[in-house]
């Protein structure tokens, strides 16, 4: 069965569905809107930038669609669920699964080494020791920490803590990864290695949301949504390559398989739990 | 996540903080310590002094002469003389559940032999208040009843006069001639040195046979006090009544009119006396508990200057998919093996302490179950409350309320 696209299958769920999505801060009785009356629709399989100004509301949406937070008001469907109805309990899970969320301030557990942040979301996945350790050790060999396994993230330089962060966010093959500023930290040549991970992600039907301000990084994903002042100001495709969204995501399975050699992405292609986005509700 | 992940989680958190768990530990075991230590001091207090108490003797009743607690105007005990030597034989003769009956004569004078002499205080009494003191006589022999009959001018010296006497005169004493207010004596007995209680000094007592004393030194036949021993402390309330009876029946007295006598029992001596070391254990166990309560303030004190920590702990493990049960499950089990520890620590330094404050004062190790448990509950409740309450406010959170916590 091929994936659906978006041009083909209208009836397709989207992945992610914002409607009039307004989120505000009460600060010393003022309100302040962080985001005003967002909507905005990504399908699954997609690969989207979000860029903007500073202050613009981008990881306050970003916290809205990896379940962070909740909108004050309007509504935000993932895979067509209602998120307001979801309990706790099915949210967490969703958060661990499905979710693999790159911090803008990384977030790591500050007493705890490389190793154990990556291994964070296994364990709560109930996965066993075992293999939680060398899926743990993959992914941060996978970033270019093999060397920085036992270093807790303060004897780890920012870049590193960037890389220990979006480790972490990919060990659970995440169907949707939500990345904020995930190369600000990063040399040129760092940023390019993470850069061709995500793309990998993308070829094997991931959906992938990053918040950039480079303008390089952007180009790099498929459409590009810019954000002013808490709204949505602009909606576009990037230049088309060679290899559209749609040649891609049918061939990825062959594709990852032969040409995509470093070892985390083809864990993420020859696993099972691999959640190539199906076009129903369950599990996205 | 299974348990031993979760156990797991908490330890190496408690091994990550080390200063703040040993801070936490510290609250709990001052507190524990001084609650266990403070009690068994309180119960050692209560114990040596009621041993004291009954060293005295717990079936002796004192009968004194005097109106007992009526109304009215109220005379000083023993102010008229009413017991009679005749008393304390009706009561020796007729009472069933009464061991021993010692009238007792005081008075004081100069002892002399040879060129020694000190003051004494002249105790005459009879034969049975060897046994009912528990009197241990280091030479010769105490008086016996047929010396007391025969009213004999016989003397039993307590151990410092004996000293002070024959200090330098290389003789035995036992078969001497003590000079007791110009009166030859003939010594048959020194006591042994016996321990000082209150301001009395027994080894500066001489015994003398008590209807000697009336003969020669009173000339009167009235005796200021009768010690009665009952058969065992069980009877005590019988005797009191039989005594009651037949000196009543002595003194004529019938019908509503009011004895002229009082009889004091020991055992409510020390009821009053372990009432009010019982009230000395319950301020020393007050202050330990206060100390406890300090330590928990301590406590409560660290676990809320961590909480911002904890708190973006918690928002980020919740974030990569902590179930808000397994977040509080896992704090819970870190505050639990906190307070616990810290319980344990304090229960050997608090027992321990004890141990070796009992085997130095001889009163034995008196750590008893109750501040034990008390002092280890309450530690373990705040312990558990002050830990938990922030990880249960944190993990109600807005995930990104809990990231972003300051
Ligand atoms: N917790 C908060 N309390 C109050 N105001 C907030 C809070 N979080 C964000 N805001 C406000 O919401 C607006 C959007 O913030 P947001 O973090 O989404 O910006 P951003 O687009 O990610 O910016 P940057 O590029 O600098 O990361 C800002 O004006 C900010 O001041
Ligand atoms: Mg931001």
């Amino acid at each position: 069965m091929t994936a659906p696209t978006r041009e083909g299958d209208q009836d397709v769920q989207p992945l992610i569905e914002m409607h009039d999505v307004v989120r505000e801060y009460e600060i010393g009785g003022e309100r302040v809107r962080a985001l005003n009356r967002v909507s905005l629709t990504i399908q699954h399989g997609e690969y989207v930038a979000i860029m903007g100004p500073s202050g613009s509301g981008k990881s306050t949406t970003m916290n809205m669609v990896g379940c962070l937070d909740v909108p004050t008001s309007g509504t935000y469907r993932l895979d067509g669920i209602d998120v307001a109805s979801l309990s706790d309990n099915e949210l967490a899970a969703l958060r661990n699964l499905k979710i693999g969320f790159v911090f803008q301030q990384f977030n790591l557990l500050s007493r705890t080494t490389a190793l154990q942040n990556v291994e964070l979301p296994m364990m709560y996945a109930g996965v066993s020791r075992k293999e939680r350790r060398a899926r743990a050790e993959e992914a941060l060999a996978r970033v270019g920490l093999s060397n920085r396994l036992q270093n807790r993230p303060n004897e780890l330089s920012g870049g590193q803590q960037q890389r220990v962060s979006i480790a972490r966010a990919l060990v659970n093959r995440p169907a949707l990864l939500l990345a904020d500023e995930p190369t600000g930290a990063l040399d040129s040549h760092t940023t390019e290695e993470i850069l061709e991970l995500f793309e990998d992600l993308h070829r094997q039907g991931h959906t992938i949301v990053i918040v950039t301000h480079e303008a390089e990084v952007g180009r790099r994903a498929k459409r590009i949504i810019r954000f002013v002042d808490g709204q949505v100001a602009a909606d576009s495709q990037t230049d088309s390559r060679p290899d559209s969204r749609a040649d891609s995501r049918a061939d990825s399975r062959t594709d990852s398989e032969s040409d995509s050699g470093p070892a985390f992405s083809a864990r993420f292609a020859t696993t099972p739990a691999t959640p190539l986005p199906p076009p129903v509700r369950e599990g996205f | 996540m299974t348990l031993r992940d979760t156990l797991q989680v908490a330890m190496r958190s408690i091994a990550a903080n080390k200063m703040r768990s040993f801070l936490t530990m510290l609250g709990i075991i001052i507190g524990v310590a001084s609650v266990i230590g403070l009690s068994a001091l309180g119960e050692a207090t209560t114990i040596s002094i009621t041993q004291a108490v009954e060293s005295l003797g717990t079936n002796l009743l004192t009968i004194d002469s005097g109106a007992a607690g009526a109304g009215g105007v109220q005379f000083g005990q023993g102010s008229a003389q009413t017991l009679t030597y005749a008393d304390a034989q009706a009561i020796a003769a007729d009472d069933p559940d009464i061991s021993g009956v010692s009238p007792m004569v005081q008075s004081n004078g100069q002892a002399l032999y040879g060129p020694n002499n000190d003051s004494v205080t002249i105790q005459a009494t009879s034969a049975d208040y060897a046994t009912m003191k528990d009197l241990t006589v280091a030479q010769g022999s105490f008086f016996t009843n047929q010396e007391v009959t025969q009213s004999a001018n016989v003397v039993v010296l307590g151990s410092d006069i004996a000293q002070i006497l024959f200090a330098n005169q290389n003789v035995n004493p036992i078969g001497a001639t003590v000079d007791i207010r110009q009166i030859p004596f003939t010594v048959i007995g020194v006591l042994a040195a016996q321990d000082t209680t209150g301001f009395q000094n027994p080894n500066d007592y001489v015994d003398l046979p008590v209807t000697t004393a009336m003969n020669e030194l009173t000339g009167s036949n009235y005796v200021g006090s009768i010690i009665v021993s009952a058969q065992s402390p069980a009877v005590m309330n019988q005797a009191e009544q039989e005594i009651t009876s037949t000196l009543r029946f002595m003194h004529h007295l019938t019908g509503s009119e009011a004895s002229d006598f009082q009889i004091f029992n020991q055992a409510t001596t020390l009821s009053t006396l372990s009432s009010s070391t019982q009230t000395l254990t319950d301020m020393l166990s007050g202050v330990a508990a206060i100390s406890l309560l300090v330590g928990g303030i301590g406590i409560m004190n660290i676990m809320l200057v961590s909480v911002t920590e904890r708190t973006r702990e918690i928002g980020i493990r919740k974030a990569v998919g902590a179930r808000r049960s397994t977040v509080l499950l896992q704090f819970l089990i870190e505050s639990v093996a906190l307070s616990v520890t810290g319980a344990l620590i304090g229960l050997l330094i608090g027992g321990g302490g004890s141990e070796i404050a009992g085997a130095l004062t001889h009163v034995g190790n008196l750590v008893t179950p109750g501040p034990v448990l008390l002092s280890i509950g309450f530690a373990l409740l705040v312990g558990v409350v002050f830990g938990v309450y922030p990880a249960r406010k944190a993990a109600n959170l807005n995930t990104i309320d809990a990231l972003r916590y300051e």
